[in-house]
């Protein structure tokens, strides 16, 4: 699977962090930080996490 | 024929339910029905992005998942009447939908306020449509704005216009504090400060008494008999649940829908009810029905009807955590849980409300609800403390905000 976020949307609101802790993650300064290719058995937390996102920079590519 | 499940309303929660309802396992027909022209977009922009002229709609509408694809969509149709007997919906054209479920999503409508005087000059933000309509009117040179209620709402509107370089902006409100009702008198009161300092003026402990004003409004008359001159006015006063067209089925219509744990509304297994418009007990708090207009509550509330209707075999509590944000100036603010239900014991658990604060809100000396404001360190900082709402056991005694 593959994962792209916005960067230029993203404002670090951090929902996805919740939905897909295994995708997503905050560093210290409290800044975005993912994986681009996730495991296919993260598929439904990924989803969520797009689904939560409130800029809905997230996206799923394949 | 094939079984078919319409969805009265295309907006976020309406799209969700879709969604959700294919990720249920729903192979039927599926028909959305939205009054707006537009496909579902997302509304938070529209009182900063869109206003100030940063975002175009192309970057607010959603993307619907592929799932999806196949759906029916009748935009620019409402639904005027419902016969749920019958398992029917007629909309504004004519048109008699049959349906074997029911997903309602008819979501709000700004609140106006009743008062003599002009209308035009006056405007809401809820559509796109209203957001471009503001924002031209922000825009023209020498623009007075008075904003209408010290919300959410109105503060983000009144901070963009700021931030457009609107010389006088005006916020009035009953209340003595803006966000007090939500967020208590000591957030209430350093994010008057903050405003202020960056330009906002402020007339609270007072109502509107009428506009001023021929064919355009030319001020705000207060309720002590004072004029604030003004070519622009916002009205953010809260808003009205779209639900008539549910009227004469014997449903509980008196603050929204109000739907079982399953969100089901009336009883009836066939019919849902998701969104800002569904009056929903939580299971985390005291069991009480409210509406909530949180943005994540669409998709909250379209998950678990989406296994309701389509009939899970084994439901789940519902019982999502709260949470909003809303960008003012250069700050947010962050909530987790249910701030309001703990206004009567607030400690600072981190900062300072002079600069980046987090705040702790309690109900019975144990935390309900945090709010962090500022910059991004403290927003991360609030997020340590869901987990620990998120653990909590459920309120068992009903608490009034």
């Amino acid at each position: 699977m593959k994962v792209v976020v916005d960067m230029n949307k993203c404002q670090d609101h951090g929902q996805c962090v919740f939905a897909a802790p295994d995708v997503f993650s905050l560093d210290d300064a409290g800044h975005l930080a993912y994986v681009s290719d996730p495991d296919d058995a993260l598929r439904d937390e990924v989803e969520e996490a797009a689904d939560v996102c409130p800029l809905q920079a997230i996206r799923i590519e394949a | 024929m094939t079984a078919r499940i319409v969805v009265a309303g295309a907006s976020m929660a309406g799209l969700r339910a879709a969604e959700q309802l294919r990720a249920a396992g729903w192979r039927g027909a599926i028909t959305l029905v939205g009054d707006e022209p537009h496909p579902p977009y997302n509304r938070p922009p529209l009182s900063k992005e869109v206003l100030a002229g940063k975002a175009s709609f192309e970057s607010l509408a959603f993307r619907p998942r592929a799932s999806v694809s196949d759906v029916e969509w009748r935009l620019g149709r409402k639904a005027v009447a419902a016969a749920l007997d019958e398992r029917t919906v007629r909309l504004d054209d004519g048109t008699e939908l049959s349906y074997d479920g029911l997903v309602v999503a008819t979501g709000m409508r700004p609140r106006r306020l009743d008062c003599p005087g002009p209308a035009a000059g006056r405007h809401t933000v809820r559509t796109l449509d209203d957001a471009r309509g503001l924002r031209e009117a922000l825009t023209r040179p020498g623009a007075r704005v008075v904003v209408v209620g010290a919300g959410f709402i109105g503060c983000e509107v009144a901070a963009t216009a700021v931030g457009l370089g609107v010389a006088e902006v005006t916020v009035v409100d009953p209340l003595p504090l803006p966000m007090a009702g939500p967020l208590g008198e000591l957030l209430g009161r350093a994010m008057l400060e903050r405003h202020e300092a960056r330009g906002v003026r402020f007339a609270l402990g007072t109502g509107v008494a009428g506009f001023t004003g021929e064919e355009r409004v030319t001020g705000v008359e207060l309720s002590d008999g004072s004029v604030l001159a003004a070519d622009v006015v916002v009205e953010s006063v809260g808003s009205v649940a779209n639900t008539e067209w549910l009227d004469g089925n014997g449903l509980d219509l008196a603050d929204g829908v109000l739907t079982d744990a399953r969100l089901r509304a009336g009883g009836r297994p066939d019919v849902v009810a998701v969104g800002d418009v569904a009056r929903f007990p939580n299971a985390r708090y005291d069991g009480v029905p409210r509406r909530v207009e949180h943005w994540c509550i669409p998709t909250d509330t379209a998950k678990h009807a989406a296994k309701t209707l389509v009939g899970d075999a084994e439901p789940v509590p519902f019982a999502p955590l709260p949470s909003f944000w809303s960008d003012q100036h250069d700050f947010r603010l962050q909530s987790f849980g249910a701030p309001v239900l703990g206004k009567g014991d607030v400690r600072v658990l981190d900062g300072d409300p002079e600069g980046d604060v987090l705040v702790g809100y309690h109900h019975d000396g144990r935390l309900v609800g945090v709010v962090a404001l500022g910059g991004q360190a403290m927003t991360a900082s609030a997020a340590r403390y869901r987990a620990e709402l998120l653990k909590q056991p459920a309120l068992t005694e009903t608490v009034s905000g």
